[in-house]
């Protein structure tokens, strides 16, 4: 095992972040906790709306407020909780030490503007370039995520790039101050297969270059399986598996986790004889208003039990950093 | 030998681009230009390439929703433009449609009773007591229950309205059904329910179907044939097999091996493609490929490579090979020169 010794940039601790509405409380982020590690990407895999995003906004400071509020547990960005910041503390981190890439570049991206302008800004603004500086520090950032002529491209507006240049772009902006931790939030999802190889690269070298840590939030487990170093498995808001992803795919303890394994379509699968049906998870998520009472799974789960109905599950350390929240491994542990 | 449902030849589909006041056209988007193959009765084909390369397009200009601008759609041996109006209308019975988008492709306020009667009332099927057996059975069919017929769309998952979208084109029994990306709007657990399900109903029902998708994964996993299109053209066709096995055109290896394998001891070394796809207003010359073809060669820039025959169901069009039975070149890499 090569487990890294490094010490974490990022550690999550039992975040909470929850919706207020009319319906109810929405637990989105119900006790999870992770860490990131420079150099390394961890990666953040489950159903839409487990709360891979909310997770992410609430490390940004984005939760839209109300009806979301960070209830609980903390955020450690070297050794300050970023939860008892300030916004303008909060808004410095932002640029220089986090940023964050969307699946939607227009997100990050002003249509009014150039995209050299934004770029530049980002240079001016944390590193105090001159304009002249600043300009050229954007030529050479666009250049290093493989804009082609990236001296005719700085001066186009977003519109005038195809949906990947776009999508460099944004990592170009995102990477135009060195952060310490990128944060992407499905960026590859709305791409072609083809262009989703160019990125992927990118950030791949991207991280080998500039040690970034990485949070790649996505529900491909090619991308995962790819690109992850460790993966965080989410349902209904809670982490239900964690491990190194070799260990994850090797011995997959969660039943969610082996379901989701089961269930994609592998190229060559069919061809090389494994014709048979693919593994269905029957049912669907449960809404966060009316959680089942034990596991979140329970309604779902091919081996579900009685006492799984009414007891949720701890997460547990199986060992060497395997955890899993499922009461077929942790029966034994505990009694 | 059986013969094609549907034989389609050299069909074109050329959006003209307007501009000015007097809506002059200034140009055309080459979104389906030339393609040709069968589809027998009974048989699974896919059709797969990147965003924009005119796959529903050319998925529209099969059942007539969209104008041709040359080539023939034949229908069991009938060619569809030259049809009256009433057996076109007839014809549509019996080619369906499964669309991507499972919201907004049901009229929010009909239930799905009238959501899957519409069709029969429209066609005068399945009239009187017929009826309700008719939705019972279709909606048993698709894996939904019986007692859930009287509910709105916005009742039901997302994959549950895939499955009324499915019912839908059940409903009148028929022989083809084009699904435009059917499961990619769909998370992978429910993706694999309607995979399943397109899988099962094909067998059943002894369809046809046409599964549009850009995920080469998914259509390996339904389809017997595989046509693989860049730029407007079929650069590929094969039995899922045999392109899986023995993908000829560069752009397939590159589609194939740009798609990430969810096994991380498999981490291999991709191709990975520069650039982005040209635009369809003025597509390159010679092969279409060529601006971002890792093979490609002097000659790939002046010559549109003929379509090449590789047993008996494969084909495609590279300079890369040579004449009839078209084996790979030998020492690839001398016969290629490199231009920059
Ligand atoms: N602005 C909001 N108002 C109310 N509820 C919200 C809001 N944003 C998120 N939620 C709730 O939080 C849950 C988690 O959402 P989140 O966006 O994190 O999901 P996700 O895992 O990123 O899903 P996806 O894969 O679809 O992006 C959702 O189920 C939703 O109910
Ligand atoms: N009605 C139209 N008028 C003008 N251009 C069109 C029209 N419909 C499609 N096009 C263009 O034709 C080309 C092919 O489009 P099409 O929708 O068939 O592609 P596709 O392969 O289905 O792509 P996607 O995977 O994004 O759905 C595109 O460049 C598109 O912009
Ligand atoms: S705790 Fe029980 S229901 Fe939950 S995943 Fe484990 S076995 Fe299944
Ligand atoms: S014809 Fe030439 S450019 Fe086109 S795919 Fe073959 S080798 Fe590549
Ligand atoms: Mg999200
Ligand atoms: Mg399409």
């Amino acid at each position: 095992m090569d487990q890294k010794t490094q010490a974490s940039i990022l550690s999550i601790q039992n975040l909470k972040t929850h919706f207020f509405s009319r319906k109810g409380v929405a637990r989105a982020v119900d006790g999870v906790s992770f860490d990131l590690i420079p150099g390394q990407v961890l990666g953040i895999v489950g159903e839409s709306g487990c709360g891979k995003s909310v997770t992410a906004q609430s490390v940004m400071g984005l939760v839209p407020n109300p009806p979301g509020k960070v209830v609980g547990g903390k955020i450690f960005f070297h050794h300050r909780d970023l939860l008892t910041l300030t916004v303008q503390e909060l808004r410095k981190i932002r640029g220089a030490g986090i940023a964050m890439i969307f699946q939607e570049p227009m997100t990050s991206l002003n249509p009014v503007y150039t995209i050299g302008n934004q770029i530049s800004e980002m240079f001016r603004l944390h590193k105090k370039l001159g304009k002249k500086q600043a300009l050229a520090a954007a030529i050479d950032m666009l250049e290093r995520v493989q804009i082609p002529s990236p001296h005719k491209r700085v001066h186009e507006y977003p519109h005038q790039l195809s949906g990947g240049m776009r999508q460099r772009a944004m990592i170009a902006m995102a990477m135009s101050c060195n952060p310490e931790i990128l944060i992407a939030d499905e960026p590859t999802t709305a791409l072609d297969v083809t262009v989703q190889a160019q990125i992927l690269d990118l950030m791949h070298r991207l991280k080998e270059e500039f040690s970034t840590a990485i949070q790649l939030i996505t529900h491909d487990l090619g991308v995962i399986a790819e690109m992850a170093d460790q993966v965080v498995v989410m349902y209904a808001g809670q982490v239900v598996e964690q491990a190194r992803t070799v260990e994850l795919f090797q011995h997959t303890l969660h039943p969610y986790t082996r379901g989701l394994l089961a269930s994609i379509p592998v190229l060559g699968h069919r061809t090389l004889g494994k014709d048979e049906d693919l593994v269905e998870i029957k049912g669907m998520i449960p809404s966060l208003y009316d959680l089942p009472a034990g596991c979140r799974f329970s309604n779902r789960c091919p081996k579900v039990m009685d006492m799984c109905k009414n007891h949720l599950p701890d997460l547990i350390d199986m060992g060497g950093g395997h955890q899993v929240r499922c009461w077929l491994h942790t029966r034994e542990m505990i009694s | 030998m059986t013969s094609p449902l549907v034989t389609v030849t050299d069909l074109k589909v050329h959006f003209p681009i307007k501009k000015g006041i007097l809506a002059k056209t200034v140009g055309h988007v080459y979104a389906v230009d030339g393609i040709s193959f069968d589809i027998m009765p009974g048989e699974t084909i896919g059709i797969v390439g990147e965003s924009g390369c005119g796959k529903t397009t050319a998925g529209m200009a099969m059942v007539q929703l969209t104008p041709v601008t040359s080539g023939a759609v034949l229908w069991k041996g009938r060619d569809m433009a030259e049809m009256t109006r009433s057996e076109l209308r007839a014809l549509r019975r019996e080619m369906q449609l499964i669309f991507q988008d499972p919201y907004s492709s049901l009229n929010p306020r009909m239930t799905v009773r009238q959501i899957l009667s519409d069709p029969m009332d429209v066609h005068g099927l399945f009239t009187g007591h017929q009826r309700k057996e008719r939705i019972d059975f279709l909606l048993d069919t698709v894996g939904l229950s019986p007692g859930q017929a009287d509910l709105y769309p916005h009742e039901f998952s997302g994959g549950q309205r895939q499955r009324i979208g499915i019912a839908r084109a059940l409903a009148l029994d028929p022989c083809l059904i084009i699904g435009d990306e059917p499961v990619s709007a769909l998370d992978v657990s429910i993706q694999a329910q309607i995979i399943n399900l397109l899988k099962r109903l094909k067998r059943d029902f002894n369809l046809s179907l046409i599964i549009i998708s850009h995920d080469l994964a998914v259509v390996e996993y339904i389809c017997d044939r595989i046509i693989v299109m860049y730029l407007g053209k079929i650069v590929e066709a094969a039995d899922y097999a045999s392109l899986y096995k023995n993908p000829r055109h560069p752009y397939t290896r590159t589609l194939m091996s740009a798609i990430p394998v969810p096994d991380p001891a498999r981490r291999t070394r991709r191709i990975i493609l520069k650039g982005d796809v040209p635009s369809p207003i003025s597509p390159p010359d010679g092969c279409r490929f060529h601006t971002r073809c890792p093979d490609r060669m002097e000659i790939c820039h002046k010559q549109e490579p003929a379509m090449r025959r590789f047993g008996n169901r494969h084909t495609a069009a590279c300079h890369l090979y040579t004449d009839e039975q078209a084996e790979p070149v030998e020492n690839k890499p001398k016969a290629k020169e490199k231009i920059s």
